[in-house]
């Protein structure tokens, strides 16, 4: 178990470290050269090649990377040319409400389609479970632009129940949360509407119904608590699905996350700041998946690691 | 043809096919279809306040903020999802077969190297990703398919490796194996055939990703470019106005949505057809 937990959390470790490659590479990539942008436009080649020189650029390929992760270590993300102002300095100041909208968004995911898939699996080949169903398969066909757009129309403009985006109080982040929600609820509903119909279908349970227990209990008891196990994982890999909508969702509600960052960033061409968002994401993405992975050992002790 | 068959039987997935129909036939017979040229910009074609005309007679979806045809820039912008579908959806899933069977059947260093490419692939959001690559190359619509085929294999290639891994562990590969059959052989004539199905699924529900994440890059402003009409960027395009003028988003957005939901709906149909152990599960 120690060992399995000791493995898992190097290779986390190791994912981690390509994560910041990858985002090197892309850096590297970058067509404009930063030396220049600093100096500016009437500098002198002397003066570029002084600050090419400071900042490391003219040296090899791996020695520049070694230079990016021990900055990295040090919370130094790079800087934007186009904010003149450093990449973690700005992500920090977003990370809050964006953590918010996360933890309202997963929320309602969870609520809505852990409950649409309980009720559709005890109304298993009803006509609401076919509308449950095709209502999960909508929201996860829908892309996050239109949901956003449609649902700040009709709700904010149309009937006027919510502000019209912004940052602020309860009712700015119910409208953000909610589409988030809703959207996103769609895997969790099929996976809980199969996991519980797979349940329902074991021996225990119905050990559990001779004896007489009732169908609340049941279901409460010895039904909920196993068919849920699998949406523990689920939640580590939808953090990625997640995050991509979130993006989205902060652009057109106007929610200043880091969302709402790496699209101001795209209108400006800003690549550092798009770069560290990406890492930022990246980084909960392995973190959220390890904490899931080992949060299932802890809830269902049937798993065996050694197995694995 | 019996799954054609089976499939045409279930009346959404019948009319998810239709649509599919009708959208390839749309951006085929564009230029005949379209009513107006999706570029023209009408004088007629914006009020004297210079605000876009909703849906009338003249122009059955109405017009956008330059006054163009909003129906015929739909019309056209199948075109656009439809390319980046097959193309860049095609180069996924080539590639995640490749990645896919390589990593379970070929095994050896290059398999694991190439499993751990994809373990840190999932470890970035598809979205950001392909925004971060997209702004770096400067988008055109063929470097926007080549993006979303880069971040889209991965599914893919984890779906036929871990297939690969449960066919090639069955009995009758093991006898091939025995009895000296070569490798080669096995992959084609036994490994393969076993694949298309889990194949076929997979690049039907990958057409659905694809033309979403198309035009959401698109909306983003680093997807398909205007003046080349994509439904993302007609909404891209429209996005400050979109409260006084909600048709410009609402017509190209059910177009998304209705061609990613029915490309889900084949294929999640076309897995219950073609997977044996689903049936009679759900």
């Amino acid at each position: 178990m120690v060992w399995y937990i000791a493995k898992r959390v190097v290779y986390s470790l190791l994912i981690l470290l390509g994560v910041t490659f990858v985002t090197y590479l892309l850096l590297y990539m970058i067509p404009a050269d930063p030396a220049r942008q600093i100096a500016g436009r009437s500098a002198t080649a002397e003066v570029v090649a002084n600050i090419r020189h400071q900042l490391g650029l003219d040296l090899p390929f791996y020695e520049q990377y070694v230079r990016y992760l021990g900055n990295l270590l040090q919370g130094d993300l790079g800087r934007s040319y186009v904010q003149r102002s450093e990449v973690s300095t700005l992500l920090a100041s977003r990370v809050g409400p964006t953590l918010q909208l996360m933890v309202a968004g997963i929320g309602f995911e969870l609520l809505i389609g852990i409950t649409l898939g309980i009720v559709a699996a005890l109304k298993r080949n009803s006509v609401l479970d076919q509308v449950l169903m095709a209502f999960s398969f909508i929201g996860v066909s829908s892309p996050h632009f239109i949901a956003a757009m449609l649902a700040l129309y009709f709700f904010a403009v149309y009937l006027g129940w919510f502000p019209l985006g912004g940052y602020g109080g309860v009712e700015h982040l119910l409208l953000p949360a909610i589409t988030l929600g809703v959207l996103g609820s769609g895997w969790y509903s099929r996976m809980v509407r199969s996991s519980m119909i797979d349940v329902l279908h074991q021996d225990f349970i119905r050990t559990a119904r001779a004896k007489g227990l009732g169908r609340a209990r049941v279901l409460l008891r010895h039904v909920l608590p196993n068919a849920i196990v699998p949406v523990i994982p689920m939640i580590g890999i939808d953090i990625g699905i997640f995050m991509s909508g979130l993006v989205v969702v902060e652009s057109v509600f106007g929610w200043p996350g880091l969302g709402q960052l790496a699209w101001q960033a795209i209108q400006q061409v800003d690549i550092p700041i798009i770069v560290g968002v990406t890492m930022l994401s990246a980084v909960a993405i392995v973190l959220g998946n390890l904490v899931a992975d080992l949060a299932v050992l802890f809830v269902d002790p049937r798993i065996d690691v050694t197995k694995t | 043809m019996t799954v054609l068959k089976a499939l045409l039987k279930r009346k959404t997935v019948a009319i998810a096919l239709l649509y599919i129909l009708i959208v390839v036939a749309a951006a085929i017979f564009a230029p005949w279809l379209a009513p107006y040229d999706p570029a023209k910009q009408f004088f007629e074609g914006l009020t004297l306040e210079g605000a876009p005309l909703p849906p009338n007679a003249d122009y059955w979806l109405g017009t956008d903020l330059l006054g163009r045809d909003l129906l015929s820039r739909v019309i056209y912008g199948a075109q656009t999802s439809l390319i980046i579908g097959v193309v860049s959806n095609g180069i996924a899933v080539v590639i995640g077969t490749l990645v896919g069977v390589t990593a379970g059947f070929v095994r050896g260093w290059l398999g694991s190297v190439l499993m751990r490419l994809t373990d840190l692939m999932m470890a970035f959001p598809a979205l950001l990703l392909a925004i971060a690559l997209a702004a770096i190359l400067q988008p055109s619509l063929w470097i926007v398919a080549m993006v979303i085929a880069m971040v889209n294999w991965v599914q893919i290639a984890r779906v036929i490796y871990s297939e690969t891994i449960s066919i090639s562990s069955k009995d009758f590969v093991a006898v091939e194996r025995t009895i000296g059959v070569s490798a080669p052989r096995i992959l084609f004539s036994h490994l393969l055939p076993h694949l298309l199905p889990t194949i076929l699924v997979w690049a039907t529900l990958g057409i659905s990703t694809t033309v979403l994440l198309e035009a959401t890059l698109s909306f983003l402003g680093v997807g398909v470019q205007p003046p080349k009409p994509s439904w993302g960027n007609i909404i891209f395009e429209s996005q400050t106005y979109f409260t006084s003028a909600v048709w410009l988003v609402l017509f190209p957005g059910i177009a998304i949505i209705a061609l990613s939901l029915s490309f889900n709906l084949v294929g999640d149909a076309l897995r219950d057809e073609l997977d044996p152990t689903l049936k009679g599960r759900s």
